[in-house]
This record gives C-alpha cells, structure tokens and sequence, in this order.
C-alpha cells in the first residue's frame, strides 16, 4: 500500500491528460486541467507523510513528536492558489469566446490554423 | 488531426509518460516514511524561534514568506488579469439604459427569483460567515488557518447576498473602487512589511516585530501582520473576480444567449 | 547581504499594487509615467547588482534565514552576471514596449501598466532566485500576467484562442515542473538549488532521470521548443504588440535560462558521466526545431506569425549551444539572446507601427504600402540582416561562438544548422521588408491556395499621418544596440566569465551553503581566428537576400515539379499545426514521452 498514492498521482495526471486532448468543451477542458493540477496535491503529500506522525501544529501537543513534514502543506497551499488563478483566467477566456463565437468546442474553431 | 488519431497518438504516448513517471516514483521512499531534514529542522525549530504554534503558517509567511509574496501577486494578477479580460467593451457601453434593463420584466430575460427559503437562509449566514472568516485570517498562527483560507471565506459573503437577491444588491454592497483599493492595499501591505524587514533588519521580509507569547493570538510578530494583509488582498480580490464575472454573465443573458 | 537584491522584484510589483489601487483616478500621462519610472528603477537597479556580482555573485537570504549546517531554511537570491545580465536585459526590452505604448494604445484604465510591471517583477524574480520552488512561483507569476496580456484584445475571438491555447500548454509545462520538483524533494528533501545539488551528489537512476526530464521539458514548453511549440504561433499572432515583443524576447528566453540554470546547478552531477547522451539528445531536439521553425516561418504571410516562427528556430539554436555543454557555447548564447532579442523586439516594433498605420499585419495587404516610411525600412531592413547573423550584430558574436565551440568537439556540423535556419528566416524577413517597403513582388493573389486574408483588428486609436516617435524610437534605439553589443570590444570575454561562473556547480554551493568567498575569476583573453565565421555570415546574409529576392520576383518556381515534393512536405507540416488544443497537448505528450523514454533507454545503454 505504500506506493498506492503515487499511481493515484500518475492516475490523476494522465486523465487529466486525457480530459484535455478529447474534450469537446473549453469548460470541461478546464476542469480536466484542475484534475491534473490535483495530481501535484497527491504527490507532494504523499512525500511529507509520515506514519503515525501528527499535523504539524503544536497546539497542545508537545513539540517533538513526530509531525509531518509542513513545508509541501505550504506547498501545497501555494500550489492551490495557482490551480485557482489559473483556472479564473481560463474560464474568463472561454467566456469570452464563448459570447463570440457561440461555441465552446475546440473542433469547431479554425481561426488558428497553419 | 482527425480525432481518432489524435487519441490514438495520445494514448500511445501518455503510456510512455506513465511508464516514465511510474519508474521515476520508484525511487522515492515508500510513503509514510519521510525522510528528508527540511520539514524535520522546521518542526523542531519554529516554536521557539517565532512562538507559533502552526508551523505550517510560519513556513508560509516567514520561513519561506518571499514564495507566499510571489503567490499573493499570482493572485493580484490574475485578478487584474480577469478584469481585463472580461471588461465591457464599446458595444456594450453603447447599448442604452443597460441598468434599467434588469428590471425588464419579459421572462425570458429574467433570471429565476430566489425562493424565500434561499433568501432567508443565505441572509442569515451572512453574519456568521464574515466573523469566521476573521477569525481564520486572525488565528493562522495559531491552529491550521491564515490569510488565504480566511480570505476566501470572506469573499463568500457577498456572494450569498448575489445569491439572495441579484447583481443590483451586490453592486450596491461591494463599491468597485473600494474593493479595488483594498485590494492594492493588501498587496502593497505585504510588500511594505517586507521592507520593514529590510530597513530595519537587513534582510527583507526579515520577522522585525514583537513576538508575543506563543499560543496567543498577537504571537508570531510579522506573520500575524502578513496574515492579515493577505487576508484582505485575497477577500477584496476573489469578490472583484466575482463582480467581472457575474457582470459578464448578466451581459450574455441580456444579450438573449445561452 | 546587498540591500539591492530584493528591489528588482519589489520595485515592479509596488508599482503595479499602487496603480491597480489608482485605476480609477489617474490619466494616462500619470499611468505612463508611473509604470515607466520604476521600469527604469528597476534595469539600473539590475545593472548595479550585474557590476557587483563581477566580483563575487551576490546572495540575499529572505528573512534572513541562512542555512544551518548546510540545511537551507529560507529562500535565497543568488545573483550572478548571468542571471543580473538576463535581469538587465529583460527591463530593457520592457522599457522598449511601454515607450512603445505611450499615448496611443489603447488602456484598460492603468490594468495594462499594471500587468505588464507584475510580468516585469516576475521575470526578475525568475532569473535572480536561488530556490527550485521560488523559481515555480515566478514562473507562474510570469504566466499569469503573460496569459491575461496575451488575450487582451478581447473583441476578436481568435485571441480568446490563441490565450487559450498558451495557457493551457503552459499550464501544464508548469505542472509538469512542478511534479519534477516534487521528485527531487521526495529525494533530497531540500529546495534550495544548491543545496539539492549537493545531495544528489553524483548519482544517477530512475527518478533523478525522470525529475530531469519532467523539468526540462516543462521549461522547453516555455522555450516553445519542438513538439511543444505550437502554441507560440498562435500566441504572437493575436497578442499585442508591445506583448509580443516581450514574449519573442525575453519570455521564450528565460524557459532555456531556467533549463541552463536547473542544469548546471543541479543535474550536471549526475549526468557527468552522460554528457555525450545529453548532448545528443539536445542538439538533436535543438536542430530540428529550428529546421522546421525555419520552414514553416518562410511559408507565413501573418507578419507577426513569420516573426513568431523565426522565434521558434532560434530558439532550436539556442538550444544548440545549451546542448554544447560547454562555457564557450554557454557566453554565445547569452550573446545570442541579447542580439537576438534587440532585432526581434525592433521586427515586432516595426509591426506594430504597420498595424497602426495601415491598420494590416498581412503582408500582401501590405505591399507597396510602406514605401514613404524611408527611415523605417532602414530599421527594418538592418534588423532583418541582424536575424542573418551579420556580422556587426551581437548575433554574429553569439553564433560565432556557439559553432566555434561546436567545431571544438567535433561537432562542426551545426554550422548547417544555422546557415538553414539564417537563411530561411533572414530571406522571410527580407521578403516582407521587399514586398511592403518597397513595393516589390505582387500583391493580393499571390500566394498559395489555402492562404486567408488576415484580418486584424487595430489596437491603437487615431491612425495618424505621421509616424509617433514614441513608437519609432525603441526599435530603432534596439537596433542600434544590436550593433554596439555586436562591436564593443570585450563583451566575449565578459560572457564567457558569466558562463564559467554559471557552470561552477562546487562554487556556487560553496558560496550559498557555506557563505564561502569565491572570487569571480575572469576568463582569459581569447584569439579565435575570425575569419572563417566572417565568411560563413557574410554568406548566409548574401544567400538570405539572394533567396528573398527570388522569391518576389516572377521565377520563383512554386509550381514547379521539382519543388512539388518540398512544397507538400511544407504543406504536411502546416497542417499539424491546427489550432486545436487537442492536437497540441498530444504532441506534448509525446514530446514529454519520447525525452523519457529515449534519454533512459541511452542511460542504461552507456
């Protein structure tokens, strides 16, 4: 079971993958991309754990038991904003494109072609 | 590319990739077993260099506070950006008497009234909801929380009233030049704390305030300031994120599209 | 610790945050100026820090977090004439689009100065840092403001596309490095360069080949290197001007300065003993994207989309001389980004005045239509012998380097490579310089069945009768300066110190980690006999000129039986670039495979 949660992030990002290239609709398209954006959480996770460790707040708890690691949970916060931003921005995009062109499906736009 | 080659292209290829990246993940450590000194050293120095409880905050707004800058700015632009992108342009400034269209009253123009059911519940967790939304931004330093969570849930708020009533109430409780202003204000607070740090301790974002008692909520010294500038500049940015793209979203339904 | 260090980012970035607060209430005049000041701040700024990491690189631990016994806690800027030059140059060229845009172009309130001092900072922060995941941040930073100025004419539907697809491609190069990342911490636990560096010490296996490989290739999507170039076309062809200009001249840039930097810092250990794979790998990768670049730039009619292309192969060439691996390759290519960047920049400046002008970016729309824009041609025709590598240029001086280095070891064959690639895009150049300025060749009707009439809308107010200064005086300042850079006595050897300094992987971890004083050490005078390299640019420019002329005039051959194969080749090529999303992630993906695959494959084969 100790290597599970990496094929889960190779999982992630290869449908996510998978998502962009066969999609129909910029929306969805963006969505896939979140998904594979999420296969970054998993893998940096699965790095920091540790078994039987606690979070790493000190709270009440004394500090030296064994924690996991905090640095891919800030990470992974930074990681977050960014999927969230991107994902803002992109979704503007197809917006837009979307009142122009009245369509969101990438096989119908030509516009871009040679 | 026709499509059914180009999914055949890929599946051939992302099977390589996977294949790549699988063999790469063997070298790791099995998971559970971190090894490596970075979070260790964190974990055992952070309490007692900068009296707060939540390391994970203290790696984020002072250990590696330069990354968290850089992060808040991602969001700035992206809101700049997403203002940009969705502004109205010079037909639809044109289109006359545009406010005055939301009280047209053709059905098809209309979006579908709240129900009283939405209306009072959204209305009464309103409250609720900004006071949890300061109390994350506030005690990041403390309990798992910080500037960006609490933010978030801050800008939540002036969607529930959206969700109440339409884009005229929350045109009336957001003022677009406000949030805009509290926005920079956040993200220049941020900037400016760091060149505190710079001025008065050689290095920038160096931590140059009061440390305060661990455990408290005025501990941490320059952390729990930067959470607070964040808190603002995320809260003010994610609402004016909305406020584009509910006036866009308002625009195509005027215009009778989908 | 230099107090000047962190001002390179934050000068931008406050600037941004205090126009973006005053967006409402100022006029242009004050927007201008606000945006320009700190640009200008910043590039001197920039200069200082170069002139003191001269002697010795200059590092700054944010926070003031140094390492304890090796362990970095903080984030660092390590600033070495490498990085500090890239800095420099990056301010320059984006003082070069804001001149570009005073008065005329057309503002979203103070949001376009604002966007484009958040991609100023970005690309500071990007070239200054010392830490893998701080170089993340900034290179998200950088995209972010990239992707919104990308799609800022938000009236014409193919912008939304054309950002569309840069960002998605983008986005994932970014995840792609950012999954890379996470290897090497999962092995080192460190994220500091040096620091990772120096535990990985010497060893190669699975996951240090597949960290390698996930990072490059995620900075070679920002490179727009083959198969992850598509969407540079499409980028340039709807982005703005003034954008477009800092995307083909720096931007695209800074993905090989990332590759340069993550190489010589972290992965040289341990593919020390695999050099010969790598540099297989990567002159192979670098030849053939700037063949195709090279092809596909000739057969364009969208002004903005030819120079796009000619991006694209120099960027094969840079990658050339990376592949090199040598610090003699490593300083032509430095001088190869400034030349190139100074005539590119000038090529799209020059566009641009067109575009406001004629209110076309078409070159048959355009023909004969330039021909009262006498100083203009010069402009234009001098940058265009600049893409040739004529000597003079500080092009000649990179691209000399680059193939002296190669003949070094053995590889002289490269020179074909950038005669192909100076040739075809030099003559692209040269033929829109013959057709629009001068009225040459024939117009509307000319080309190739399938060829569109572009239609581009205008992105400046009021076409004027005259030409503004304010949109004449950066490209030709560029150029100029593609000349001084090309003729200055001394900067070769400058360039080649910088390069030694970027490839002393023991140095650099000695001076962050252990805040050792090591010195900078000169590069010694070289004597390289210049004469063969003379004749091989004279040759390329003359061929380029040659090549352009016939092909205006009426015996070029295009549909002749001899050229049928080339011209369906040419045909083939072009249809692969669609458009579609779709088709460009695939690509990627075979792209990230192909590098995998073929690189392991030749590790274990050693």
């Amino acid at each position: 079971m100790s290597f599970f949660p990496y094929v889960v992030a190779v999982w992630l990002f290869v449908i996510g993958l998978y998502g962009i290239v066969t999609s129909r609709n910029f929306v969805h398209l963006v969505i896939c991309l979140a998904v594979l954006q999420s296969s970054t959480y998993v893998l940096l996770l699965s790095i920091g754990y540790r078994v039987g460790g606690t979070a790493p707040v000190f709270a009440g708890v004394r500090v030296g038991t064994p924690a996991v690691d905090p640095v891919v949970q800030a990470l992974m916060l930074t990681d977050i904003v960014v999927e969230a931003t991107v994902v803002a921005l992109l979704l503007a995009l197809a917006l837009q494109l979307q009142k122009h062109t009245n369509t969101l499906d990438p096989d119908k736009l030509k516009a871009l072609e040679g | 590319m026709k499509r059914s080659p180009r999914i055949v292209f890929f599946l051939l290829s992302v099977a390589g990739f996977a294949g790549v990246y699988l063999w790469g993940l063997t070298g790791l450590p099995a998971v559970g077993h971190y090894r490596g000194p970075y979070g260790d050293v964190l974990n055992q120095v952070a309490t007692y260099e900068r009296h707060v409880t939540d390391v994970v905050t203290a790696v984020n707004f002072d250990y590696r506070g330069f990354d968290t800058l850089g992060e808040e700015f991602i969001l700035f632009m992206s809101v700049v950006g997403g203002t940009v992108l969705l502004r109205r342009q010079r037909e639809e400034d044109k289109s006359e008497h545009r406010d005055q269209n939301l009280s047209d009253k053709s059905p098809e123009r209309q979006a579908p009234e709240p129900s009283d059911a939405t209306r009072v519940l959204t209305l009464a967790l309103v409250g609720p909801l900004v006071v949890f939304g300061l109390y994350i931004v506030a005690h990041g330093q403390l309990t798992p929380g910080g500037g960006f969570q609490g933010g978030v849930v801050l800008a939540t708020a002036p969607l529930l009233v959206y969700l109440a009533g339409d884009l005229k109430k929350f045109k009336q409780i957001t003022s677009h030049t406000l949030v805009e202003i509290g926005e920079a204000l956040g993200a220049f607070g941020y900037l400016a704390i760091g060149l505190a740090g710079l001025i008065l301790g050689g290095a920038y974002l160096r931590n140059v305030a009061a440390l305060g008692t661990t455990g408290t909520i005025t501990s941490g010294g320059t952390i729990a300031l930067i959470d607070l500038a964040t808190g603002l500049e995320v809260a003010a940015g994610f609402v004016l994120l909305l406020y584009a793209f509910l006036e866009q979203t308002l625009e195509i339904r005027l215009r009778g599209g989908k | 610790m230099s107090a000047l260090a962190p001002l390179p980012v934050v000068i931008p970035l406050s600037a941004a945050a205090i126009l973006s607060a005053l967006n409402k209430f100022l006029s242009r005049r004050w927007a201008d100026a606000l945006a320009i000041l700190p640009t200008i701040a910043t590039g001197l700024i920039c200069g200082e820090l170069l002139l003191q990491a001269r002697t010795q690189p200059v590092i700054h631990w944010f926070g003031g977090w140094t390492p304890r016994a090796g362990v970095a806690l903080g984030i660092s800027f390590v600033i070495d004439p490498m990085g500090a030059g890239a800095a420099v140059f990056t301010s320059l060229l984006v003082l070069a689009a804001l001149v570009f845009s005073l008065h005329y172009f057309e503002t979203v309130g103070t949001l376009f100065h604002v966007l484009m001092l958040g991609f100023l900072g970005a690309m500071c922060g990007f070239t200054l840092t010392g830490d893998l995941f701080n170089l993340f941040v900034f290179f998200e930073l950088m995209s972010a403001s990239a992707f919104a100025l990308c799609g800022y004419k938000v009236e014409e539907p193919e912008s939304m596309q054309g950002a569309l697809n840069f960002a998605i491609t983008n986005t994932v190069g970014a995840f792609l490095v950012l999954s890379g990342i996470g290897l090497l911490y999962g092995r080192t636990g460190a994220l500091n360069m040096a620091q990772i560096g120096r535990t990985l010490g010497g060893n190669l296996d699975g996951l240090v080949i597949t960290a390698f490989v996930f990072i490059m290739a995620g900075f070679f999507i920002k490179a727009a290197v083959i198969p992850f170039h598509f969407w540079l076309a499409d980028a340039h062809a709807v982005a703005p001007t003034p954008v477009c200009v800092l995307f083909s001249g720096i931007m695209v840039e800074l993905g090989i300065y990332a590759v340069l930097r993550v190489y010589w810092t972290i992965f040289d250990g341990p593919f020390a003993a695999h050099r010969w794979e790598i540099r297989g790998l990567l002159l192979a990768l670098g030849s053939i994207t700037a063949v195709v670049g090279a092809v596909m730039c000739f057969g364009q009619r969208h002004i903005k989309r030819l120079l796009a292309f000619s991006t694209i192969s120099h960027v094969g060439l840079l990658t050339i001389g990376f592949g090199l691996l040598k610090a003699s390759a490593l300083a032509g290519v430095a001088l190869y980004v400034v030349g190139h960047g100074m005539v590119k920049a000038a090529l799209f400046l020059v566009a641009g005045l067109l575009l406001h002008r004629f209110s076309s970016v078409d070159e048959l729309e355009l023909h004969g239509r330039a021909r009262e824009l006498r100083v203009t041609s010069v402009v234009f025709f001098a940058a265009a012998l600049g893409l040739a590598s004529m000597p003079g240029f500080a092009t000649f001086r990179g691209e000399s380097a680059m193939i002296d280095a190669a003949g070094e070891i053995g590889q002289g064959w490269v020179r074909a490579i950038f005669f192909f690639s100076g040739l075809l895009t030099a003559a692209a150049v040269l033929r829109v310089w013959g057709r629009v300025f001068r009225g040459m060749g024939k117009g509307e009707g000319a080309e190739t069945a399938g060829d569109k009439k572009i239609k581009e809308d205008r992105e400046t107010s009021q076409p004027s009768h005259g030409i503004p200064a304010a949109m004449f005086l950066p490209a030709a300042v560029l150029v100029l300066l593609a000349i001084a850079t090309g003729l200055t006595p001394g900067l070769k050897r400058a360039a080649r110190t910088a390069a030694t300094v970027m490839q002393d992987r023991a140095g650099y971890q000695a001076r962050v980690l252990e805040h050792a004083w090591v010195p900078v050490t000169p590069a010694e005078e070289e004597h390289t006999p210049m004469g063969k390299g003379v004749v091989w640019s004279l040759a390329t420019t003359a061929a380029a000129l040659g090549l352009a002329f016939l092909s205006l005039s009426r015996y070029w051959p295009a549909k002749h039986a001899l050229v049928r194969p080339v011209a369906l080749t040419v045909r083939g090529l072009r249809s692969i670039h669609s458009g579609h999303i779709g088709d460009y992630v695939a690509f990627l993906t075979f792209g990230v495979a192909a590098f995998g695959v073929v690189l392991a494959a030749l590790v274990h084969l050693h």
